[in-house]
């Protein structure tokens, strides 16, 4: 049996709420927090949906005392994971060996954009400052610096699979005695760049989403951040503190199917939810919850259902996909659905998915529609799958 | 628990590709930039998967396939890759396209290509790999932090490991690196230039049949207070090995002529490496964060043949142990151990 | 109708890059996706641009790729039937 790797303390911020409990609350109540985009200026105002966090750059910066001309993918990472590490009762003075690992996908784009509009006609024009945080890991050693986290920073980028890569990876460097904390999750900001990207991919609803309807049209961009505190057992010992759960299983499978859409039968995310039951030592029918990648386009919902089909047949556990309240999050998304996942623990809660009405034809399943109560949760599954056929799943159990 | 580089694969300014031409002739950079030599992509893959592929996608998959074919494995256990930069022509193509047609009828292939992962992906989708598949982006110490990764996955029995470095120049990227003085010429500075490449290794708990393996070990260090510490810090890493400075045949050092960033590799050479024979890699590669990967290429490839490029001077023979030193501005460092078997 | 045929042959393998490909050798009638020329979801999507681009006509609704698209003629007449149209929704 593997060392237990505990979790100690949640951060997140998204479109439903600007810490922990603005998100629960918004979860429980079932309020989304998808629609019209305020700060991102984009030709598609009015036209496209989106899962925008509801504070501007300013009012991100100024209560952490950070500037606010930093990219906003560093700021939304910078509350979320001083969240976490405050929640658990981290400070910098603790002796023990703390690392971090953050996730994104965009890095500084949505300065880099700025920056383009000039130099793209003149390429001494633009200004410099606005592309000096351009990296995806310039973004976390801003942060880790603004933590005072040095022992061991690292970036993981997978597309939509990042931070729940970077989750694992900070669990398998606790549990080979690497580390004795580790701060893992990920971020990622609405930038013109993946709008329109998704856009032309045509895979974006014009409308709210609808994960797991056979009516689905599409998904809706959203962004956020979130992080986990995880510690070893000597870490949770020098912190005083219950855990929320544990970290039980995980497995990265790649799909090599195709460049972005998911094979048909979902070949990678079977094998990343079969091998992270096997790392936990569970059987299908342990698991009481999956939080789903349920995006809502065609291809992924499919996909991910076939598998789940597959793997759960015949007997389904309830499941969801809380895209529907924040949209999809990219490389922030596995982190923040795990945080949401590590509640449903925490409150025996499980969460819907809203706006669902028709069941997909093809399935013989279908997700929880309303807010579900004091439910017995001990074992979650959350899925991540990306482009590239990077597929991940993560376990929690109550600890 | 030991860890084998059991083949590796290289393109790179350098004749990386014919080890012989390499061995005869070095090229130097023209101007404040060195580019890859690069190769026949057909003879790595399809022309309909190649169609779609950027400069630095196909740079990464015929050189993680020469590292395979090296090796006569086609199905590695794990597949990491290492980029600070990511797939910066496809970023600039839609950056720029995005702009100019105000975010209307632009083209999904620039995108899809521009997301960091796109080379491990198209390396598992051409051998249809289903298995563990990661992208770590930190800056100068992403292919350290891969490495890192790689002994972790090997350490609990997922192997072999593919792992590669892979990063380019491209007209807008050199364009802005310019701008911001990094290859000026001044008195505090001797030209730096731009370097690009993919480098790709096949890591593995056992040796291969072959003698061509040699060990690796790797650390990193965030946050050195001072360079004396860097000096301290890297004694305890070979120390932690059995080993001492005098037994390192040579020391690749991360130099690149701008003296304010390379003081802290001085102060290395001045304390723990003094008098030991080095040679600064990115004289060869240029400079780009991922350049470890070619001095981990060089310090296998010397190591295997035993034998000085004719343009190298210094070393003494038999070659045991190479130390690779890399640093970003003196903040963290690592270090890399070649060692053969 | 022929010489729009050879047109979009053209435009076909310089948008996708279909070097090894000359006009000749793809035929007015063999299918252009999955079997014959073998493209995929993403070459779909580039030719709603081409679409737009060089015809002036958007394909709003993606599931009417495969019909349009099947092959050089079928697209030649949805580009004469559609042509001159600013805006056209399926």
């Amino acid at each position: 049996m593997k060392d237990p790797v505990f979790i100690a303390g949640l951060g997140v911020i998204s479109a439903i709420g600007n810490d922990l409990p603005a998100n629960l609350h918004s979860l429980s109540e079932e309020k989304s927090g998808i629609g019209e985009m305020q700060f991102l200026h984009s030709d598609h105002k009015g036209e496209l949906p989106v899962g925008e966090v509801k504070l501007s750059n300013s009012d991100l910066a100024d209560p952490a005392g950070l500037s606010a001309k930093l990219p906003r993918t560093a700021l939304l990472s910078c509350v979320a994971a001083r969240e976490a590490l405050r929640d658990a009762g981290w400070s910098k003075t603790n002796p023990l060996r703390t690392g971090f690992i953050s996730a994104n996908t965009v890095g500084g784009m949505d300065k880099t954009e700025e920056f383009f509009r000039y130099f793209s006609k003149n390429a001494n024009s633009g200004r410099l400052a606005e592309v000096v945080n351009h990296e995806c890991g310039t973004i976390t050693e801003l942060v880790a610096d603004f933590l005072s986290i040095h022992h061991f920073v690292s970036t993981v980028s997978t597309a939509c699979s990042s931070s729940a890569n970077s989750i694992f990876t900070g669990a398998r460097m606790i549990r080979a005695g690497y580390l004795d904390y580790a701060l893992v999750g990920g971020a990622d900001a609405l930038t013109r760049f993946t709008l329109n990207g998704f856009n032309t991919l045509m895979i974006l609803d014009r409308d709210l989403c609808k994960p797991f309807d056979e009516e689905r049209r599409g998904l809706n961009l959203g962004e956020g951040a979130a992080y986990l505190l995880l510690a070893s057992g000597r870490g949770l010992k020098e912190l005083e503190k219950k855990p929320y759960a544990c970290i039980t299983g995980y497995a990265n499978a790649n799909d090599a199917f195709h460049q972005t859409a998911s094979s048909p039968e979902g070949t990678g995310s079977l094998l990343a939810m079969k091998n992270a039951l096997a790392g936990a030592n569970l059987k299908p029918s342990d698991i009481d919850y999956i939080n789903l990648h349920g995006t809502g386009t065609q291809n992924n919902d499919i996909a991910e259902g076939t598998a789940i089909r597959l793997l759960f047949d015949p007997a389904f556990p309830k499941m969801s996909s809380t895209k529907a309240y924040t949209g999809h999050t990219l490389g922030a998304s596995g982190a923040v659905e795990a945080v949401y996942s590590v509640l449903a623990i925490r409150h025996g809660i499980i969460f819907p998915n809203l706006r669902w009405q028709t069941p997909m034809k093809e399935l013989p399943f279908h997700p929880v529609t309303t807010c579900l109560k004091n439910q017995q949760v001990r074992h979650v599954l959350s899925n991540s799958f990306g482009f590239g056929g990077n597929c991940s799943s993560l376990i929690f159990s109550a600890a | 628990m030991k860890i084998y580089i059991r083949s590796t694969g290289n393109i790179s300014p350098q004749h990386s590709l014919d080890k012989d031409t390499f061995f005869q002739t070095r090229i130097y950079n023209s101007g404040d930039s060195i580019r890859a030599l690069e190769p026949n992509y057909d003879d790595f893959v399809d022309s309909k998967m190649i169609r779609r592929m950027s400069r630095i996608v196909k740079m990464g998959v015929a050189s993680a396939m020469t590292c395979l074919r090296d090796s006569g494995l086609d199905n590695p256990a794990a597949i990491l890759t290492a980029t600070a930069y990511g797939c910066l022509e496809d970023t600039s193509n839609f950056l720029r396209r995005m702009i100019e047609f105000e975010e209307k009828m632009l083209s999904p292939t620039a995108f899809i290509q521009s997301t960091h992962n796109t080379v491990g992906a198209q390396i598992a989708l051409l051998l249809k790999c289903h298995n563990y598949n990661n992208t770590i982006v930190h800056r100068a110490f992403s292919f350290e932090n891969a490495l890192i990764e790689s002994a972790l996955l090997l350490e609990e029995g997922i192997g072999p490991v593919l792992v590669g470095a892979i990063d380019e120049i491209t007209v807008d990227s050199h364009a802005i690196l310019r701008r911001f003085g990094l290859y000026k010429k001044t008195a505090e500075q001797s030209p730096n230039f731009a370097g690009e490449g993919a480098a790709f290794f096949l890591l593995d708990r056992e040796p291969g049949a072959d003698s061509k393996s040699v060990t690796l070990d790797v650390e990193t260090v965030c946050n050195t207070p001072n360079q004396e510490t860097a000096s301290r810090l890297a004694r305890n890493f070979l120390n932690k090995k059995h080993l001492e400075p005098r037994d390192l045949n040579l020391v690749l050092t991360p130099h690149t002529g701008i003296k304010k960033l390379d003081q802290a590799g001085d102060h290395l050479l001045e304390s723990v490496f003094k008098d030991l024979p080095h040679f600064p890699f990115k004289s060869l590669s240029g400079d780009y964060p991922t350049a470890p990967g070619f001095a981990l290429w060089l310090a296998v490839l010397l190591l295997r043949e035993q034998k000085s490029p004719v343009w190298m001077g210094g070393l003494k023979f038999p070659l045991k142990n190479i130390l690779i030193h890399n640093q970003n501005g003196g903040a963290s460092h690592s270090f890399i151990l070649i060692t053969t078997v | 109708m022929d010489k729009l045929m050879q047109k979009l042959k053209e435009q076909v393998i310089e948008r996708l890059n279909l070097k090894d490909l000359k006009p000749e050798n793809i035929g007015d009638d063999d299918p252009l996706f999955v079997e014959g020329i073998g493209l995929d979801s993403i070459d779909a999507l580039e030719l709603i641009v081409l679409l737009q681009q060089e015809y002036n006509i958007k394909l709003s609704n993606a599931e009417d790729g495969p019909r349009v698209f099947h092959s050089i003629r079928t697209m030649a007449e949805y580009i004469t039937a559609n042509r001159g149209a600013v805006k056209v929704s399926t």
